[in-house]
């Protein structure tokens, strides 16, 4: 008996009194599919990332806060001082990124539900994207630091003082009188948590279901033999 | 040549070094540095002590604020305690550049204060009043008097600026200022006796000519307004009414009300009569006027007031009628009427008696439920029996001119002759909280010199806070550098916290900007100040979005016949347009909004030769108008450093010739 495309895709499938006998070995993988969703769902509505712009005239300082669809924080203020070397309004910025985030996480949670389903190796082509997306993020968000410091607006009032420069997406940068300090905001730290959890999952979902997969493939050749 | 810029690592690392150095240096510090200092500047024991009292290091916040008028200055003075630093001047009735005030904002509420149909502007302020919930300041509004126009204005305090000017149509000078407990009422009442509406009477029939009279000016503090279709007037004898102050708890629903010219001296002095310094004290006693307010709104409302120059007037005789108003003996040549925290007791100075004279609210209400009259004045007025009604003379020295009170059964008397601040005892409930037995002088600390008012930390509320009393001195002589011969006035603070003899002088501020009278003391957390406007667009007059604020991209100049509107918007470091362009002899509006939300972020707009200067907080709207009517080309500017491109910060006003 040769295997379908979609059973081949789908996996093996565990009978329910032996997924209730066995319940670590096969509700792990489950289990930290749903976890890492739960911390994606959350970090909806938590900080991805802060900038700090510390002044002798700004006591308080300057904070700039990201989350996946909007800015806060002195975002005009900042905009306001960034004209000077002639850099573009914050609010330009990864405009699409903000507009498609908020479907983006419900993609992935979609994805990881599929994947809770999927007992072949072609699970971890579902959970894949969520595992790089803190890094797609990192990156995404230095590419654009990188083409707003480069891309300065050459008749600007400081254009003759301040040349074309790349922004740190982490850390700690300076700029003029400015020391910029950039942090990973919590939301970061939970997708990224979520990453470390589907790592984790993938192994044991690989534990859990790889004999089987095994398994199934042998029945399946000595059928056809 | 382009000039290599400062490289501004080397600048940053240079800056840390200092910093480096100067932490260094603090951590050695001991109090032997202190001393060797102290030695330096031949400083005493005490005047570290009061240093360390006083001084406020650089950023370090002040606990109370003292709202202090500003005599002819026309303005209100906002100063920090215990630091005595000046914080702010409000602009009031009397033109000033820096707020833009009559030179483009303001302009209108300047104009409502305008005298027989034209502009005065100054003003001589006299005594502030804080608005007051349940008889004790609540930080929100804040009102002066003009004593030589007789006006009154508003302040509001969540931006500190002035909303209001008012001008009665009745009398000429005005002196006392004060507000019901719970602000329904501002009271003006005058000063010199005139005759009504600005009319002309001879000295020869002064006594049926000439009249004082006390306003009641209709507060509305939704609005933030005085009202005056609801306000009233009482018209009074002239016998130059001066301070007054609103009955709370015990004495809640009278005005008291200080008079000096019983004698209703009318001077001459050229003609060999007495002139008005003697004649106006001859009497033993002037009369202490007491009002029931509540009464006299209810006559109002009721109509029984009469129509005198567009203004509802409470004639003398429906006064006696419906027993409105009562006089007393008071000590002659009075300032102060000062109300004790529980409302029981009602101080009284004569600066030409050297007693405080004390009348119990109780006794007053007793002898006018039972008419316990010494006899009438000569329009009628019933006098309450002096004996009847007093409850303590206390010597206090010589000149007593103010009182307030501490929060301790302590009341502070100052004294102008002896150039003193006496601290008294009060009697009753007061006498507890003292070690002293009751009505006795406890103290008297010198203060430098000639002092007038004074004023403690919620020293006239029903909850004073004692801590800290500032000595309001007229002169200052010998305490200052002399910058030419018009010295300075001296803010003597005074640290009321011990008891007994225990209050000394701990820090002088010079007033180098008019003659302060009247001042008062508010815990600094109560006022809700605005660190910038709400929201762009501000027009801070209404206190809300002004729909016609140029917004940010849509500025223009458009034009319709002669007239020319500018709309503009104003940000670091530009004026949006830069250019406005205009014929000579149009009609300009000029309309701007600061789309700053940087705290501190404060435009000016100056333009040369149409007087003209603005102050643009962020988030305010301004619009200035006025004719083009001279030709050139004007650079207008930023008059605030607002930036380092601060001086790039203009535009031009081309006016086309005809």
């Amino acid at each position: 008996m040769s295997l379908g495309f979609i059973e081949r895709i789908i996996g093996p499938r565990v009978s329910p009194e032996e997924a209730w006998e066995r319940s670590i070995r096969y509700g792990t993988p489950g289990f930290l599919l749903l976890a890492a969703r739960i911390l994606l769902l959350t970090s909806l509505f938590l900080p991805y990332w802060h900038m700090e712009l510390q002044a002798p005239q700004y006591p308080q300082g300057l904070h700039m806060t990201a989350y996946l669809n909007h800015l806060t924080g002195d975002v005009v203020e900042i905009d306001g001082l960034n004209h000077y070397i002639g850099m573009r309004s914050l609010y330009e910025a990864a405009q699409l990124e903000r507009e498609v985030g908020v479907f983006i996480m419900i993609a992935f949670v979609v994805l990881l539900e599929l994947a809770a389903y999927i007992h072949s190796r072609w699970a971890v082509l579902l959970v894949a994207p969520v595992v790089l997306f803190p890094v797609v993020f990192l990156v995404d968000l230095q590419l654009w630091m990188r083409h707003f410091g480069l891309n300065l607006d050459p008749d600007a009032p400081l254009s003759n003082s301040i040349k074309p420069f790349v922004p740190t997406a982490l850390g700690r940068g300076g700029i003029g009188q400015f020391v910029t300090i950039a942090t990973p905001g919590i939301g970061l730290y939970l997708a990224t948590a979520a990453s470390v959890v589907l790592i984790a999952a993938l192994f044991f979902h690989r534990r859990a279901y790889l004999p089987l997969v095994r398994q199934q493939a042998a029945e399946a050749n000595d059928g056809s033999t | 040549m382009k000039h290599a810029p400062i490289p501004i690592r080397t600048a940053v690392a240079a800056s840390v070094a200092a910093i480096g150095l100067l932490a260094g240096h603090a951590a050695a510090q001991s109090m032997a540095d202190v001393q060797k200092a102290a030695q330096a500047r031949g400083l005493s024991t005490a005047d570290l002590l009061a240093a360390a009292k006083t001084y406020t290091p650089s950023g370090m916040k002040d606990e109370f604020v003292i709202f202090s008028s500003g005599g002819h200055s026309g303005q209100v003075h906002v100063i920090g305690v215990p630091s005595m630093r000046l914080l702010r001047t409000i602009a009031v009735f009397t033109p000033e550049p820096w707020q833009g005030w009559g030179y483009g904002v303001g302009n209108d509420v300047l104009a409502q204060g305008n005298v027989a149909g034209k502009p005065n502007l100054w003003g001589d302020t006299h005594h502030p009043a804080l608005s007051e919930t349940n008889g004790d300041y609540d930080g929100e509004w804040l009102f002066i008097n003009d004593k030589v126009n007789s006006r009154v204005a508003v302040i509001d305090l969540r931006d500190f600026e002035t909303k209001q000017i008012l001008k009665n149509p009745l009398t000429v000078s005005n002196h006392g200022l004060c507000v019901t407990p719970n602000t329904e009422y501002v009271i003006e009442s005058s000063q010199y006796g005139v005759p009504f509406g600005w009319e002309y009477a001879t000295m020869d029939k002064y006594k049926e000519t000439h009249r004082g009279c006390v306003i009641f000016w209709k507060f509305d503090r939704k609005q933030g307004r005085i009202i005056p279709g609801e306000s009233f007037a009482m018209e009074l004898p002239p016998y130059w009414q001066d301070i007054a102050d609103a009955g709370k708890l015990a004495s809640d629903g009278f005005i008291f009300i200080n008079s000096l010219n019983t004698e209703l001296a009318t001077g001459g002095v050229q003609d060999k009569k007495p002139p008005f310094e003697a004649g106006v004290s001859r009497n033993a006693t002037d009369l202490l006027h007491i009002v029931d307010w509540k009464k006299a709104e209810a006559v109002f409302r009721a109509g029984g007031a009469k129509e005198q120059f567009g203004f509802p007037v409470i004639p003398i005789e429906t006064s006696i009628a419906e027993g409105l108003l009562y006089l007393t003996p008071e000590p002659r040549s009075p300032h102060g009427v000062d109300i004790a925290p529980k409302g029981d007791l009602i101080v009284v100075a004569g600066k030409l008696d050297p007693h405080v004279t004390v009348y119990s609210a109780e006794k007053i209400k007793r002898a006018i439920a039972n008419k316990t009259y010494s006899g009438s004045d000569d329009y009628g007025i019933p006098i309450l029996d002096f004996d009847a009604v007093v409850e303590a003379r206390v010597e206090v020295g010589l000149g007593p001119l103010h009182t307030q009170f501490g929060n301790d059964g302590y009341a502070y008397t100052s004294l102008f002759l002896d150039s003193a601040i006496a601290r008294w005892t009060l009697g009753g409930e007061y006498g507890k909280g003292t070690p002293e037995p009751d009505w006795t002088l406890v103290h008297k600390t010198p203060v430098q010199y000639n002092v007038g008012h004074l004023g403690a930390v919620h020293g006239d509320t029903v909850n004073p806070l004692g801590r800290y009393l500032v000595s309001f001195n007229k002169w200052s002589v010998d305490r200052f550098i002399h910058p030419g011969p018009l010295l300075a006035q001296n803010f003597q603070l005074i640290d009321i916290s011990g008891q007994g003899a225990n209050m000394p002088v701990i820090y002088d501020m010079p007033i180098g900007f008019g003659e302060p009278h009247y001042a008062q003391i508010i815990r600094a957390d109560l006022l809700k100040a605005w660190s910038i406007y709400p929201e762009v667009g501000w027009d801070p007059h209404k206190q809300r979005i002004d729909p016609m604020a140029p917004k940010k991209g849509m500025e223009r100049v458009t034009r319709d016949g002669s007239t020319v509107e500018v709309w503009m918007t104003v940000v670091r470091s530009q004026f949006n347009p830069d250019h406005v362009k205009v014929k000579q002899g149009d009609t300009v509006i000029w309309r701007m909004t600061n789309l700053e939300r940087a705290v501190d972020a404060v435009h000016g707009f100056a333009v040369p030769a149409y007087n003209i200067a603005v102050s643009l907080e962020p988030g305010e709207t301004v619009t200035v108008e006025f004719i083009a009517d001279t030709p050139g080309v004007f650079p207008f500017y930023c008059s605030e450093f607002c930036s380092a491109l601060h001086l790039e910060m203009m535009g031009y006003l081309m006016v086309e010739p005809n």
